[in-house]
């Protein structure tokens, strides 16, 4: 599916990360909004549904990720969730650090480490919307 | 109450009942044990059958007899070290000669009971080990809480270290497509922010290594008696240029003749901080206090600014590695989240404290308490 024309919400306290992702979306046709917290997400979700959002792992928390995709998917079932980490399995916190009581609670659709190729992200974009 | 395992190889069945007699009544404790502890007797007659018993039932303690029918003793103590079994020794012998006790000992035996030895006797070694063995716990599992630390560090270090990479190397592959068109200028802002993302990782590493000197460092030939009046200004100079960009003024109010014996690196450390803290997190036309008082329990160091200031629950979480408070007043300001955890660091090796006040958009005020 063409993702032109979708609004995506992108969430993440990296500056120059959402900088560049925004740059590149808009790049491809996408309607992009940004926030820079869990909360400041949490606020535009009040009036915003995206047809896509791409949320960072550890915001204001190690988990704000996991805390925000809970409450997006509880209000916009049908929204798919990308969890995007600069952490990787490597470093000894992946996500199966996380029990698998914990996994029932993570609702995100895909997780992608940041600093993939574009056609990649393009690729699991366009996998994800309807 | 905590059973411990004690076996007695000793050919003399005497022996194995007297202690088995004595240790069965007897209770030891002490007040770094969760709980208080027994013991519970195995007895073996060879060296072959102690070994049985000992792959059988990993005791905790071992009474040793050198002198047995099959083979010795140290034999079966050689056994224990090869194997690497956790488990303490004592030779219980009548043959005690000086040069079986040092090879016992340099085997890693821990103690040695003269025999014939009386039920105090017994009793009063059999608590030393005890005492050693609780010891040599609680050492092994503070090792392994340090181990995993140092690995949750490394951790979040990684991450660190890996984002500003990202960042770079975002800017650098949108430039490399010309993703922005050909005109340079277009380019400017993303060059400026990898610059800074430069100027981050730099900082960062600084801070690194101020993190490991403090761990790793001795400080005894180091230490002098440090004027500390001496050092706030040498600190106050090296974060004018940045105070000057946002006109605040910094105000030092000291004695100058209070002196604290210290390495006067970390004295540096401390106080360039404080202050780089209190001008990063200021307001423009702000004003930095920097006081030194002697008083009656030691020194105190305040360093107070009227900045963007923070809640109670965000002051709570500020002396930890990595920490730094994200919010929309703090977001343009970097750092590496430890600055502050250096200087808790320091202050717990002279025995001092470091607190914390702060109201938002008032200010923030640390206070650092070096007992002399």
């Amino acid at each position: 599916m063409s993702i032109e024309g979708k609004t995506i919400l992108i969430v993440d306290d990296d500056y120059d990360y959402l900088f560049q992702l925004k740059f590149q979306l808009e790049q491809w046709g996408c309607k992009v909004v940004t926030a820079e917290s869990q909360r400041e997400a949490e606020e535009l979700l009040h009036t915003l549904k995206p047809d896509l959002a791409i949320l960072d792992l550890m915001m204001e928390n190690e988990d704000s990720g996991f805390v925000l995709s809970y409450k997006m998917k509880k209000k916009y079932p049908d929204v798919p969730i990308i969890i995007s980490t600069a952490v990787s399995s490597e470093t000894g916190m992946s996500f199966n650090r996380y029990s698998e009581e914990d996994k029932n609670w993570i609702k995100a659709d895909t997780y992608l480490e940041k600093g993939i190729r574009p056609e990649h992200l393009k690729n699991e974009l366009e996998k994800l919307i309807p | 109450m905590e059973a411990l395992k004690v076996l007695v190889v000793d050919d003399e069945a005497g022996i194995r009942s007297g202690v088995t007699r004595i240790l069965s009544k007897h209770v030891v404790s002490y007040p770094f044990m969760d709980e208080d502890c027994n013991f519970v007797c195995f007895e073996a007659a060879s060296g072959e059958e102690g070994i049985t018993i000992i792959d059988a039932e990993m005791p905790d303690i071992v009474l040793l007899d050198n002198k047995l029918p099959g083979i010795k003793g140290l034999e079966v103590l050689e056994y224990i070290r090869q194997k690497n079994y956790n488990i303490m020794v004592a030779m219980i012998t009548s043959y005690a000669s000086l040069e079986i006790a040092l090879k016992a000992t340099s085997d890693g035996a821990y103690d040695f009971i003269p025999k014939p030895f009386t039920p105090q006797e017994l009793k009063s070694s059999i608590d030393n080990i005890t005492k050693q063995l609780f010891l040599r716990r609680i050492s092994s599992k503070m090792k392994q809480e340090g181990k995993k630390i140092r690995y949750q560090f490394l951790s979040v270090l990684s991450h660190e270290l890996k984002a500003p990479l990202n960042a770079i190397e975002g800017y650098l592959n949108i430039m490399k497509e010309k993703q922005a068109g050909i005109d340079i200028t277009a380019y400017d802002s993303m060059i400026e922010r990898a610059l800074e993302r430069v100027e981050g990782m730099r900082n960062l590493t600084m801070d690194l290594l101020d993190f490991t000197k403090i761990r790793l460092d001795n400080r005894r030939d180091k230490v002098k008696m440090v004027n500390l009046r001496q050092t706030a200004k040498m600190s106050v100079s090296t974060v004018k240029p940045y105070a000057i960009q946002k006109n605040i003024s910094i105000k030092l109010e000291a004695d100058d003749k209070i002196e604290f014996e210290a390495d006067p690196y970390d004295m540096e450390i401390i106080f360039n901080n404080l202050l780089s803290n209190a001008v990063k997190y200021n307001r423009d036309n702000g004003i930095v206090t920097v006081g030194i008082s002697k008083e009656k329990d030691g020194i105190v160091i305040l360093v107070s600014d009227n900045g963007i200031g923070m809640t109670e629950e965000e002051a709570s979480q500020l002396f930890k590695e990595f920490v730094r408070i994200r919010n929309d007043k703090t977001k343009n300001i970097s750092g590496s989240g430890l600055g502050l955890s250096i200087v808790r660091k320091i202050t717990d090796i002279y025995h001092g404290k470091i607190s914390v006040t702060s109201k938002p958009d008032e200010g923030t005020t640390f206070r650092v308490e070096l007992p002399v």
